[in-house]
């Protein structure tokens, strides 16, 4: 286990030194003169210049990829145009509000999705399942902002029950989470569904069926040890949706992350800021990844002796 | 000399495949709507009536005018051709990109699979999104944008289950066969492995359009994809959003268009997996 986390965490600059070379080569091919736009519509042709030499722009592209690179490594992302210096404390201020988002999407995914799946499971080709299964279809074809747009215009404005938008306490958070959350609970209701079924085929279940044990009582103490895994691994399979879906999501509830930030600065052209929050989450999606195989491996013995 | 086949599926469902048809019906309709959309449309999707703005659903306007009076049942209808051509074009040269890198890593190995595996995990860990919003952010806000950010964020997953499946299949008698009779690399893996491996990759691809379908009316939603007045319905949501609460049906019509074509393509890539490759319903 201690061998497995050295490596994983040691994978984590090698990665992010080659995300950050892509962003840099997807950046620098945009078209237009970086220094003119980051001097403003009204500078002379003077100002441009100062710009250009005070960003180090005049200088070499290899040059300014080692001190881009060199920058990252104490923490600074460049000169933001929004922030008029290092974006990093801005992000780092409304990181808490895109992490509260995701880690309540995934609480929700398994508060709801298991238990659906086992429901599912349980009552096999009868009504319960037929429903289920329909919703699940139904969820995975829906756009997410679509059903946020469709929660806001029933619970807050219908019903007047929560907050359309913005973070007014914890109840601005039901609606992106619900709005979030409904694809990875649709998964994970699936796959739990089919785990169940599974097991419930194999020899140790009709062993204990045999000794005498009742159907619910196999479903408790044998078969729900195993339904975990499957919410592991749509998870773990899932986390690129979550962090791209939270961007979409924070944009449409005025939710106050850095997926909403990275919008705005899509739409100043604030490239500095968009590559270090791209960033940031590919560092976010390497460490959800990596708590993922670590619980996977609790839940999982068999992996953790492989 | 006998054409290898694959083992006979252990168990192929009872009579037709519900999801298949379903997928294949609706994707049919949407196809002929993409095709013929100016025709079938009730009204010019363009057509503004300042006179008949907002309108809910009426005889004249079955599903509703916007907030410039355009009908919205039209836009609808023209709208198909813009989603449709983006998903399929994004997942046509997502299969020949991903095939492409996923069979010459999986099928040589050594060096450049090592290479190329690398790139695929560098960019596993942008989420698709967000590398659709960094790419559309730097090529622009067009159809073309957002068919290249869609493109290049389905290759690195596509490349990695085939390469996976081509490594399976390299092991194959037949492969061993084949080289032992001197055929070259390329007809090996053309005319052996890949189609060998169609299946899966068509199922794959199946389900990435309705992936696309999603990525793309998001990327509209967020102003980032195919411009207005262009009738493209994530953009006909985005532009939509300040009528909520005043007129929802602008809200509801797109949306289930959406979810329809998604549906399509997932019932299809579903219906897909049954028929072929019943072991494997996830």
């Amino acid at each position: 286990m201690f061998r497995f986390l050295v490596k994983r965490f040691a994978m984590i600059p090698l990665v992010v030194l080659g995300v950050v070379t892509i962003l840099f080569i997807i950046f620098k091919s945009v078209p237009g003169d970086e220094a003119a736009f980051v001097a403003g519509a009204t500078a002379t042709q003077e100002e441009i210049e100062a710009v250009r030499i005070r960003l180090g722009l005049d200088r070499p592209l290899a040059e300014q990829y080692l001190k881009h690179l060199a920058g990252l490594a104490v923490g600074d992302f460049g000169y933001s145009t929004t922030f008029r210096g290092n974006p990093l404390p801005h992000i780092v201020d409304r990181l808490p509000a895109t992490v509260a988002l995701t880690v309540s999407a995934i609480v929700l995914t398994i508060l709801a999705g298991i238990p659906a799946g086992i429901v599912a499971a349980a009552f096999r080709n009868r009504w319960p399942d037929y429903l289920i299964s329909f919703t699940v279809v139904g969820l995975l074809a829906v756009p997410n902002f679509w059903l946020g747009m469709l929660l806001i215009a029933f619970l807050s404005v219908n019903l007047g029950l929560l907050p359309s938008f913005g973070a007014a306490g914890p109840a601005s958070l039901v609606i992106p989470t619900l709005a979030l959350a409904a694809r990875l609970i649709a998964l994970v209701a699936r796959m739990t569904r089919g785990v169940v079924i599974e097991e419930l085929r194999k020899d140790y279940v009709r062993t204990a069926r045999a000794k005498g044990l009742s159907h619910d009582g196999v479903l408790r103490g044998h078969v729900l040890r195993n339904v975990m895994i499957p919410t592991v691994t749509v998870i773990g399979l899932q986390t690129g949706y979550l962090l791209g879906g939270s961007v979409v999501i924070e944009r449409l509830c005025a939710w106050p992350g850095i997926g909403d930030l990275m919008l705005t600065a899509v739409s100043v052209r604030d490239y500095t800021l968009v590559q270090a929050i791209a960033l940031i989450f590919v560092v976010s999606f390497l460490v959800i990844n990596i708590a993922v195989e670590i619980i996977y491996r609790f839940v999982n013995p068999r992996l953790r002796y492989a | 000399m006998h054409e290898v086949t694959p083992a006979r599926p252990a168990r192929r469902r009872r009579g037709v495949n519900v999801f298949l048809w379903l997928g294949v019906s609706l994707l049919a309709v949407f196809a002929l709507l993409a095709l013929f959309g100016e025709v079938v449309a009730p009204h010019d999707p363009n057509a503004q009536d300042l006179f008949a703005m907002l309108e809910p659903p009426s005889a004249a306007h079955l599903l509703g005018t916007d907030n410039v009076g355009r009908d919205i049942l039209s836009r609808i209808i023209v709208g198909t051709r813009y989603t449709l051509s983006i998903a399929l074009a994004s997942v046509l040269f997502a299969g020949i990109g991903g095939v492409a890198l996923g069979a010459i890593a999986g099928y040589f190995g050594g060096v450049t699979d090592r290479v190329v595996t690398g790139i695929i995990d560098l960019l596993l860990t942008v989420p698709n999104i967000v590398l659709a919003i960094a790419i559309a952010s730097v090529a622009g806000s067009s159809a073309t944008g957002l068919t290249i950010a869609i493109t290049a964020s389905f290759i690195p997953p596509l490349a990695r289950l085939v390469r996976g499946r081509v490594i399976e299949l390299a092991q194959e008698d037949f492969v061993a066969a084949s080289i032992t009779v001197g055929m070259s690399h390329t007809r090996i893996l053309l005319r052996h492995i890949l189609p060998n491996a169609a299946t899966v990759i068509i199922i794959e691809l199946s389900l990435n359009a309705g992936q696309a379908v999603l990525i793309g009316s998001a990327l509209g939603f967020l102003g980032l994809g195919v411009q207005p007045p262009a009738p493209e319905w994530g953009t006909m949501l985005g532009a939509s959003r300040e009528y909520l609460t005043m007129a929802p049906h602008l809200v509801i019509a797109p949306g289930i268009a959406i979810s329809l074509l998604v549906l399509a393509f997932n019932a299809f890539g579903d219906g897909l997996r049954d028929v072929f490759d019943p072991g494997s319903s996830s």
